[in-house]
């Protein structure tokens, strides 16, 4: 009965990412691709055509020498909540094949259903989004390593960071096999998360007190997840898309750069940070 | 003069009316005729399996059923067709005269080699299926979604969508997609009949009770619930 209990409370699956740890290497973006199928273009400089679900970007302070500073920051979908789940590309989308899960709290992107209009690519805030402009092609070699859990798309549908939704559809597999319902907090880590050679990224429940996202984080689920430990987080907090994404940095000018702000503007006042 | 040309006109109508709507009722028949035999025999090729399989003989030198060769990986996965390694365990050399193991032993466990069995209920790419969560959780009957297959003594004929490529048992055997029972059809409709109807399965344990109107004071819920219903948002439930 107590499992019963947990089963019904719903997951919000989601991600803490320390910038402090991270140091660029790209480890995420490699195992999301291997992980993923994700299609890999002949020249991948070219950045209106290539694809990354998971994508590392350079940050820096702007000052010169002795003060520059440099911060990598790894962005995959950030599996906005919005309110209600009503996130800015699930809101947007005219043919349903984006939808946001209230069980787990990941937005899906089914891919047969999507014809291809690009509206949530334009709706996304965090560029999260990718567009097939090709049928993917594999080198002959290369198709035996892709992975039968997930489908590759066609030429013509948007395609996203799906938090390796496949992976928790296998652990919940070995669940039912052992008459569980209930995941343990290792059972369903992300591509990303495990593949990090600097254990930066932090995959779990937020809704759950005993996972280690939920400590670091302390989402405040009455005020939209707003982060509770002040060092922590989210891109583009005011636009109120409720991110399931987290970040972490002792650095101030880091955590500043995760949103616009006018010229003196009065944090305290506007905002906590 | 006016009166001749009205009768001939007359006369012309009728006789051009009769061939052209002959030629419509043909032309219907013949439509008729090749959408539902000439395209059906047309769109599906038809393969044999490597060999001939027969399920009887086999669910009869059993213990488990189905389970005892289409089994549940540790990992929760399902074995589908089973490999090799499995047959291997009775089937080393040939135990009978079998034309079939034979062929099978000869050229397949001689050489080590896997049968390049087709499978009749592979599903496109996009879709995720759990057995698991099908057998296991909600405990239904392989027959359910597969039918009789375990009756069979001859392995029927695989057709194969030349367009798709997808077996024929997802659109079911009636071109024009009516079913009469569950496992006739493998469609996305055929699993929503479950998934948008059945709302929660409870296992309800229940005493003996002599009046069958009479509420039942001793039937309790267990407790394994599961919502089988799905909704709007559950896409991802079923789709990879």
């Amino acid at each position: 009965m107590k499992e019963e209990g947990k089963h019904k409370k719903a997951k919000k699956y989601g991600m803490v990412i320390n910038l402090d740890e991270c140091t660029g290497c790209g480890a995420c973006m490699v195992a999301c691709m291997a992980e993923n199928n994700v299609p890999f273009k002949e020249d991948e400089s070219n950045k209106l055509d290539s694809i990354a679900w998971m994508r590392v970007y350079k940050l820096t302070n702007g000052k010169p020498y002795p003060e520059a500073e440099i911060c990598y920051l790894p962005r995959p979908c950030m599996h906005c909540e919005g309110e209600h789940g009503h996130a800015p590309c699930v809101s947007v989308c005219p043919a349903t094949a984006t939808d946001y899960n209230h069980e787990t709290g990941i937005v899906s992107q089914i891919y047969t259903r999507c014809f291809g209009c690009r509206y949530c690519m334009v709706a996304c805030p965090y560029h999260a989004r990718y567009f097939n402009w090709w049928d993917p092609v594999w080198p002959e070699e290369s198709t035996k390593y892709l992975s039968p859990n997930v489908s590759p798309r066609m030429r013509g549908v948007v395609e996203k960071c799906s938090f390796c939704f496949h992976r928790y559809q296998l652990a919940m597999d070995k669940a039912y096999l052992e008459g569980r319902t209930v995941l343990e907090e290792d059972e369903y880590q992300t591509s990303c998360a495990q593949a990090c050679p600097a254990g930066a990224i932090t995959f779990g429940d937020l809704n759950n007190p005993e996972h280690k996202v939920h400590q670091l984080a302390k989402p405040d689920n009455k005020h939209g997840g707003r982060p509770g430990n002040p060092n922590v987080f989210r891109l583009l907090e005011r636009l109120g898309t409720n991110p399931k994404v987290y970040y972490m940095s002792s650095r101030e000018w880091v955590r500043q750069a995760g949103d616009n702000y006018i010229n003196n503007e009065d944090l305290a006042k506007n905002y906590r940070h | 003069m006016s009166t001749q040309d009205d009768k001939a006109k007359e006369v012309s109508a009728d006789g051009v009316a009769g061939p052209i709507i002959l030629f419509f009722i043909l032309g219907l028949a013949a439509s008729l005729v090749f959408g539902w035999i000439i395209f059906p025999k047309l769109l599906y090729s038809q393969k044999k399996q490597p060999i001939d399989f027969n399920h009887v003989l086999h669910v009869e030198a059993v213990e488990e059923g189905c389970e005892s060769c289409h089994f549940f990986r540790e990992d929760g996965s399902f074995s589908g067709i089973p490999k090799l390694a499995q047959c291997v365990d009775c089937h080393e050399d040939a135990q009978g005269e079998d034309p079939n193991e034979v062929k099978f032993v000869e050229e397949y466990v001689a050489n080590g080699r896997e049968v390049p069995w087709l499978v009749y209920a592979r599903q496109p790419d996009c879709v995720f299926f759990s057995h698991a969560a099908h057998v296991k959780k909600a405990e239904m009957d392989c027959g359910t979604c597969h039918g009789h297959i375990g009756e069979s003594e001859h392995s029927r004929v695989y057709e194969e969508n030349r367009i798709t490529g997808y077996s024929r048992d997802i659109w079911g055997k009636n071109i024009s997609g009516l079913k009469k029972h569950t496992w006739e059809r493998m469609k996305m409709d055929d699993c929503a009949e479950c998934h948008t109807t059945k709302e929660i399965k409870t296992d309800v344990e229940t005493l003996p009770w002599p009046i069958n109107w009479l509420p039942r004071p001793y039937e309790k819920q267990t407790g394994n619930k599961a919502r089988v219903k799905t909704v709007k948002e559950a896409c991802f439930v079923c789709h990879k």
